[in-house]
């Protein structure tokens, strides 16, 4: 790991030295996805609006994290760091919307 | 022992060329390492209460999906992809400076600084419109809601009740819309806060001297809350699809 951080830091003070065209690049991709989000709301495509929208935006949020937050160069522990708080809100989202979604599947209580 | 006396001449030798390497840090790396995980647990504190408002908007989206989409229709989707593209290119601009920093460039730092201030406070401005407008409209909740109430609109009221929704549950659209972007607009000007320290004291030397980390920091909180947007636009604008009075309708009709 400390191979792989001072690869991408300076003079191995654990700055980040990225080139402009790399944040150029970053904003292109940034652009086309909000220009293929729109087109996909203008065509209407039904029951796959939704998750075409939210893979699209994952997609971004996953292009700022990685290229203008920086995780791609930083350590494996300030990745779980990021990581964790997503984890923390799958469980809310998963344990919580499973109760939302099953309430009545096995009919009424009869005892 | 030996350790301590060579962390402290590490410290002064490093004072002028990298920044202030203060004494419970072993080296510039340890302290650069310990500041980018400090502010990345801020922003994952941060996730978990956006969070909470992304719940809610889940589980009623669910529950009152026709109303929903209704409230969606009475967004301005054409101001919304702009905020979006300001915001996204702020980030450009914020990121921009956070690299000026790196380089040691004074001049470029003060402006992608102020670049991307001019660009948060655009995003403001066209959501102050865009408030404006639903409060003219008669659709804020709890401070103006009577849009459904007037006779013109009663038609409207009319086909939300033959599609087994009401009023009510638009409301409830609403209401999560508020809080969500109200946030995420105090987030903003608390963004804009910080910007305007950052640049008085860029302006005075500091950040290009080798300190540069403060700077990408700041621009860490500035791109978590366009990532917020990211998701706000989509969840809020998006649902009943991207038809703006000067696109044609798609192949298919709406």
């Amino acid at each position: 790991m400390a191979e792989h951080h001072s690869a991408h830091a300076a003079e191995g003070h654990g700055e980040v030295h990225v080139t402009l065209p790399f944040y150029y690049r970053t904003f292109a991709w940034l652009m086309g996805l909000l220009i293929i989000t729109l087109v996909a709301a203008w065509l209407n495509l039904g029951l796959l609006n939704l998750p075409i929208a939210m893979a699209i935006a994952i997609w971004k949020a996953g292009l700022i994290f990685t290229n203008f937050m920086h995780l791609k160069f930083s350590t494996a522990l300030a990745r779980v760091f990021a990581l964790c708080a997503f984890f923390f809100l799958l469980i809310m989202f998963v344990l919580t919307l499973s109760d939302y979604f099953s309430r009545g599947w096995l009919g009424p209580r009869v005892w | 022992m030996a350790s301590q006396t060579q962390t402290v001449e590490h410290a002064h030798g490093h004072e002028h060329e990298h920044g202030v390497l203060h004494h419970h840090f072993d080296d510039m790396a340890q302290q650069r390492e310990s500041t980018f995980l400090g502010m990345w647990l801020f922003l994952a504190t941060e996730a978990m209460m956006f969070g909470g408002l992304f719940f809610a908007y889940s589980l009623y989206r669910w529950k009152f999906s026709v109303a929903f989409h209704e409230g969606a229709h009475h967004q301005n989707i054409t101001l919304g992809t702009l905020n979006t593209f300001v915001l996204l290119f702020s980030s450009l601009t914020m990121a921009r400076a956070v690299h000026a920093a790196v380089e040691r460039n004074k001049k470029q730092l003060v402006q992608f600084l102020i670049w991307t201030m001019v660009l948060g406070t655009a995003f403001i401005v066209v959501k102050y419109f865009e408030w404006g407008h639903d409060y003219h409209e008669g659709l804020m909740p709890a401070i103006a809601w009577n849009f459904y109430d007037r006779a013109e609109n009663q038609h409207l009221v009319q086909e939300l009740v033959e599609k087994g929704s009401n009023p009510h549950q638009v409301m409830m659209y609403f209401v999560i819309y508020f809080s969500m972007t109200g946030l995420h607009a105090i987030h903003m000007i608390v963004g804009l806060g910080c910007l305007a320290v950052f640049l008085r004291l860029a302006m005075k030397g500091q950040f290009t001297n080798g300190n540069d980390q403060p700077v990408e920091i700041m621009g860490l909180y500035w791109h978590f809350v366009d990532i917020v947007w990211v998701f706000l636009f989509p969840l809020l604008y998006l649902i009943a699809g991207f038809h703006p009075s000067w696109l044609p309708p798609p192949p298919g009709g709406h």
